[in-house]
């Protein structure tokens, strides 16, 4: 396939008035049957859609979006990517992803700025930077490179940091992924729709799914609001509405609970911090946007909800952490907020599998790292519609691991979402 | 989101922790049925509407108690002690049948 955008295209068009250019995806009605039907038009079910065709050669697929393509959490969480895992099932999958975001504007042929400006964990105690040093030995076992940072490096790295000698919470190191960075997130989910639409996959928005066609046991199809259709093989990748969905299906219980995440962005400023940076002593992240917006956030809000809105505690704790590691952003003012809806597993980690009906498979429980998985989840579980079974990257991501002992908790936090 | 609680009256949100959710059965500590513990454990309904659940007012009183909440609109419909069920979740459950 020839490269659709291209230096050469821009000029052409640019030099036509711009009057040629194709949708990136068509509009289709649904047709009465398909081989698969994906449930989700976020960053997951589009990239499955892309590798089933593209890697398995099926084509006849369609994606179903009950709202418009991306208007889930691929298009509200705070871009970061990242593959500083502790336990192997988690940093082989996530390293897995990362080398497929180091290609994925030229495989895509479309620029989703992945941005290899690095993560830098900080830690505030000798204890926390033993721990990041365990982490990063992890890590550099499986061959993800992470290294240790003094105080002396990072103030260099980050010199709006609190240095000062009253800092509440004083930078005592920090582990360093430098192949991590952030990614233009409505990019991916506009690139891979357009290269699933390429090759035949049929995106519907607008079309929700109000039920599922059962032949027995068996999911033979769903209802949608645009009308019944038929499928060989249907699969779920709806994040935080897995569990309605699920419900739908006559599933009442799941590893899972939805909780809401809220996330921020500052007016611009010039540059301010060139790379990611999570603090060690709560739970807040940051980075810069392009457009100079300081893109940040913390915890969940903590309870079970299906809002893409929180409320005011979390804001004050998201400010309140801000503060404590950059005093200098005080009177910078926040420009928008929102709240996105995270599928928080019971261990913190993903399930991707066949299952749990006959004709079903399902992808869900990223609690709040899903962005940054959105190219092996999308591999990994074409791979396994494909081929009705795992792939070794995702083997370990089932969804009876629960009930088998095999959870894989990285944090080693229990079988409390809220806390993940 | 405030909480009203039966002794302090209507307290903000931060005044309160999560103690999720409250349809879970414990298992009576001596059984040896593995997929009910399972089940307690792990297993969620998760619901888009109301949720049955626990809270303590940690920064007042220390009651826990028993919360409906919806989950889509953040609006509390009942709150009741949690010690005024004595834990039994099978009554409970019989009251609840019309």
């Amino acid at each position: 396939m020839m490269a659709e955008y291209s230096a050469f295209s821009l000029l052409a068009n640019a030099l036509k008035g711009n009057k040629d250019w194709k949708p990136a995806w068509r509009k289709p009605d649904p047709k009465a049957s398909y081989d698969v039907i994906i449930i989700g038009g976020g960053g997951h079910g589009l990239a499955t859609a892309y590798y089933l065709a593209k890697e398995h050669g099926i084509t006849n697929v369609a994606v179903l979006e009950k709202g418009w393509l991306g208007s889930g959490n691929v298009g509200r969480n705070t871009t970061a990517v990242r593959s500083n895992y502790l336990l192997p099932a988690n940093t082989r999958f996530y390293e897995h992803s990362m080398k497929m975001w180091e290609g994925l504007s030229h495989e895509l042929n479309y620029n989703v700025m992945f941005s290899q400006r690095g993560c830098l964990n900080l830690a505030h105690t000798p204890a926390q930077f033993d721990d990041y040093a365990r982490r990063g030995n992890a890590m550099r076992h499986l061959g993800v490179d992470a290294e240790l940072m003094t105080p002396a490096q990072i103030k260099r790295l980050i010199p709006a940091l609190d240095f000062s000698s009253d800092a509440r919470f004083p930078v005592v190191g920090g582990l360093m992924q430098r192949r991590a960075g952030t990614a233009r997130h409505d990019a991916v989910a506009w690139g891979y729709a357009r290269g699933a639409d390429r090759r035949g996959v049929d995106i519907i928005e607008n079309c929700e799914v109000t039920g599922f066609l059962r032949d027995g046991d068996r999911v033979t199809g769903v209802t949608t609001s645009r009308g019944d259709i038929r499928a060989k093989k249907v699969a779920v990748a709806v994040a935080g509405s897995t569990g309605r969905v699920m419900r739908l299906a006559g599933i009442e219980t799941m590893p899972i609970e939805s909780h809401v995440l809220q996330a921020f962005v500052t007016e611009s400023l010039k540059p301010f911090i060139d790379t990611v940076v999570t603090f060690g002593m709560g739970h807040f992240y940051m980075s810069q946007s392009d457009k100079g917006g300081l893109v940040y956030g913390g915890d969940i809000d903590g309870y079970n909800s299906y809002a893409q809105r929180g409320n005011l505690p979390i804001v004050d704790e998201v400010m309140s952490e801000m503060l404590a590691l950059f005093p200098g952003l005080a009177r910078v003012r926040m420009l928008r907020s929102w709240g996105g809806v995270c599928d928080m597993s019971m261990d913190g980690s993903p399930i991707i599998t066949t299952g749990p009906l006959p004709g079903m498979y399902l992808n869900c429980g990223w609690c709040y790292g899903g962005f940054k998985a959105t190219p092996a989840s999308g591999w990994t579980f074409a791979w396994t519609i494909a081929k009705d079974e795992p792939h070794d990257f995702n083997a370990p991501f089932t969804l009876d691991r629960f009930h088998r002992g095999l959870v894989i908790d990285d944090k080693g936090q229990g079988a409390n979402p809220r806390l993940h | 989101m405030l909480i009203t609680c039966p002794y302090c009256g209507p307290r903000d949100v931060i005044e309160f922790t999560y103690q999720g959710d409250g349809n879970r059965e414990r298992p009576d500590p001596a059984s040896q049925n593995f997929e009910a513990w399972n089940a307690y454990v792990y297993d969620r309904l998760n619901p888009a509407g109301d949720h049955n659940e626990i809270w303590q007012h940690s920064g007042g009183c220390r009651a826990h108690l028993r919360v409906v909440r919806n989950t889509l609109t953040h609006e509390i419909s009942s709150v009741a002690f949690v010690r005024g069920d004595h834990g039994s979740a099978a009554r409970r459950k019989a009251e609840d049948k019309p």
